[in-house]
């Protein structure tokens, strides 16, 4: 008996080496052979900022604003009003900066974890992409840098600025200086100033007066920065009569060995211009007893700062052992609107805290929030949201609809709404539900011939059909899919 | 096609059913009367496979397997087809999605290849069309808004597009105005053929007019206690079943 347990603890140990092997994190470009292995100690202060800031060859400005933000972040305290649990994050024993590891180029997919490629199969992806995300090297015709140069072109030629943001700094100051830290500035909380300190690299896109983005854009086909960092930065901005339409994210599950995770994305949006804004996140949830599962600590916040401006955002969270986030809309301009729209999942141990802020400054603001959380096993999900109306939003109308799905009797669901008014020509309205999935409709789906398994993905797609109805095409087919490898088995 | 041998079954421990006997061949329509709480609900519920339904003694043979071994998406995939007497409601999953799935689960099983889309969709537009219902409810989520009529409808719709061996009616006359219930009764009729069998479960005598059995079962106490033919159906109606069950006394 034990002798077949050890055997299996073996294989599975031997399978997470593979997992490790393929996926570990790797940089293709933009370093140079010297720095490839070299990992800073562990341990945060001014000379390791420094540090970061010199090894990505920023100009004195760029060092000072980091500077700045630590500075600013050392006086800071955690914060705890979130309702998860986890053990002190010790920031000193974390590397803020290593030079990416070469990983093994991999020669076919045979050679790629067969679990991985189950998940793979089961999600649809493509196998050229399946390649890339293994690690496998890729024939020429799907080069992702070729594919990536072509697209860059068709950007440029209607002015579209779309690089990382190291290059940005590099290549367009005057855009940095003006709107980096606008939206989020690094007096804003613990993680915004850490990541302001610190971050990685990022996307930055800019979208000029009056162009219409020709594609959605992917952090996939990014130049440089393929991986996602540990302290991501994106910033992205539509000038007037500008629109876009960002992907960020991919649905096949990433694992990093960096436990801890603070992005911030900023989003500027002038005059009559609309940024549609699409997650999918799929980060390593830990295994089932939320051992080594990724802390996912992200301020994401849009400013509508033009009249008759839009921010919608969408995001199907079903990773990381713990999720804090609230994507918001700064809804300045006139007549401007915000949109959230979220599907967050939780199994096993998973934590999730998630919702967003409309802030209503400007007349005849209009927001719309639709969340829908499922929680499975004995995880946490909570809804946490924050509508406010300003006592000059003449008109301003919010609706908020928070649903909450359970799927076993040893999960939480929660909701948190605070609404503060304070002009009372404003509308606010809120719905909140809270749902099982009924045996009656298992049942009813069963009697037509319909497995159970089958029934509840059915169901549980149903029941977040407002929000996929939300997201790009191909994105929506991969999210339904990944609902169902995320909760599967989560019914009994 | 069905056999049924001393059924026993309870819920939340309490008996139901004590010891049904049953017998019905292909092409064959039986019908199943009783005043309330006789059982006609949980045989149906039963015999489908519902998990709150224990059974305790007994036997069942359908389509010459054993049908208690059998889960119930394998009961409904050999051909078993239970008309709802409440019919669920699944927000945002559409009818089209839904009995493409339950169509093609069904297919499958029998080894027979999934329809294309247009295949499925000229199917679907031409029962709908037969049994009058309008097509914007292809589109439209499984049962939600629907009223009583359009939701025992769309049972018939759901039986026509599966095509099953076995079909179940729960109380399908409940809730119908006249016109509603020609309209089912119609969609029955239209499918019925030498190779299927139909038991009809039903309160009233009315629906018998309608969709005509062969042979007619008064359930009492969980207990099949006459059968008789069409006939039978039509003294209940004028007498009731208090005669019955008073008959029943005296054999005890």
């Amino acid at each position: 008996m034990n002798e077949i347990k050890e055997n299996q603890a073996e294989e599975l140990s031997d399978d997470m080496k593979v997992i490790d092997e393929v996926t570990s994190s790797e940089y293709k470009w933009g370093f140079v052979t010297e720095i490839e292995s070299e990992t800073a100690a562990k341990g945060l202060n001014e000379d390791v900022v420094r540090m970061i800031s010199g090894k990505k060859g920023e100009p004195q400005w760029m060092t000072e604003w980091r500077l700045k933000a630590f500075r600013y972040w050392q006086k800071m305290e955690e914060p705890k009003w979130h309702n998860v649990h986890y053990p002190q994050i010790d920031f000193q024993d974390i590397s803020y900066y290593s030079a990416p590891k070469q990983k093994p180029q991999l020669n076919s997919l045979e050679e790629v974890d067969p679990e991985l490629l189950r998940t793979f199969e089961k999600l649809g992806i493509p196998l050229e992409e399946q390649k890339i995300l293994s690690g496998v090297a890729v024939d020429a015709v799907f080069d992702s840098v070729s594919v990536a140069t072509t697209f860059r072109e068709t950007l440029k030629e209607k002015g579209v600025i779309f690089c990382s943001v190291s290059e940005a700094v590099k290549d367009h100051p005057e855009l940095i200086k003006k709107y980096l830290g606008s939206v989020v500035p690094y007096t804003d909380n613990y993680y915004a100033a850490l990541n302001s300190a610190v971050f990685s690299d990022g996307s930055f896109v800019f979208i000029p007066k009056g162009v219409r983005c020709p594609m959605e854009l992917s952090t996939y086909f990014r130049i440089n920065s393929q991986e996602t960092g540990q302290f991501e930065r994106t910033l992205i901005i539509a000038e007037d009569n500008a629109y876009v339409s960002y992907l960020e994210g991919c649905t096949a599950p990433i694992r990093d060995t960096n436990q801890l995770h603070a992005a911030v994305v900023e989003l500027v949006v002038l005059d009559n211009a609309e940024i549609k804004y699409s997650t999918v996140q799929n980060w390593y949830p830990g295994d089932k007893e939320g051992k080594g599962g990724i802390y996912n600590f992200v301020t994401k916040r849009g400013a509508c700062k033009g009249k008759n401006s839009k921010i919608s955002w969408t995001q199907v969270e079903t990773g990381s052992a713990i999720t804090w986030k609230y994507p918001s809309c700064i809804l300045q301009g006139e007549n401007s609107v915000g949109e959230f729209y979220s599907v967050a999942v939780t199994n096993n141990m998973q934590q999730a805290d998630t919702g967003t802020k409309m802030i209503h400054i400007g007349k005849n603001t209009r927001s719309t929030i639709v969340s829908k959380g499922i929680s499975a096993g004995k995880s946490n999900n909570s809804y946490r949201g924050l509508v406010k109306i300003g006592k000059n939003a003449e008109g301003a109308r919010n609706y908020t609809q928070c649903d909450s799905m359970l799927m076993s009797d040893k999960c939480g669901a929660h909701t948190f709404p605070y609404i503060e008014v304070e002009n009372n020509t404003a509308k606010v309205e809120h719905e909140a539900t809270t749902s099982k999935v009924g045996e009656d409709q298992i049942f009813y789906l069963n009697q037509r011939g319909i497995s159970s398994e089958d029934a509840v993905n059915m169901i549980v797609n149903g029941f977040c059909k407002e929000v996929f109805n939300n997201l790009p095409m191909e994105f929506a087919v991969e999210a339904q899919k990944l609902l169902a490898i995320s909760l599967e088995g989560s019914v009994g | 096609m069905l056999s049924i041998k001393n059924l026993q079954a309870t819920v939340d421990g309490k008996e139901i059913l004590n010891g049904i006997n049953l017998e019905i061949k292909a092409g064959e329509i039986h019908a199943i009367m009783g005043p309330n709480g006789s059982g006609k609900s949980t045989l149906a519920n039963v015999l489908t496979g519902n998990k709150s339904y224990e059974v305790t003694n007994g036997e069942v043979s359908f389509v010459d397997k054993d049908l208690l071994e059998m889960n119930p998406e394998t009961r409904a995939r050999e051909g078993m087809f239970l008309a709802f007497q409440y019919p669920i409601e699944i927000p945002g999953v559409s009818n089209a999605t839904f009995l493409k799935t339950a169509l093609n689960e069904v297919r499958k099983y029998k080894g027979l290849e999934e329809l294309t889309p247009k295949q499925f969709l000229d199917m679907l537009k031409e029962k709908a069309k037969a049994l009058g219902m309008d097509e914007s409810m292809i589109s439209r989520y499984v049962n939600v808004g629907f009223s009583g009529g359009e939701k025992k409808r769309n049972e018939i719709l759901q039986m026509l597009m599966l095509q099953p061996k076995f079909v179940l009616l729960d109380e399908t006359d409940s809730g119908l105005d006249i016109d509603a219930l020609k309209i089912v009764s119609n969609g029955v009729n239209i499918y019925k053929n030498p190779n299927t069998a139909f038991l009809v479960v039903t309160h009233y005598q009315r629906l018998l007019n309608y969709i005509v059995p062969d042979y007619v079962h008064v359930l009492y106490k969980g207990r099949i206690i006459k059968s008789g033919t069409k006939e039978l159906a039509l003294e209940l109606e004028e007498r009731g079943y208090d005669w019955l069950v008073a008959e029943q006394a005296e054999v005890v």
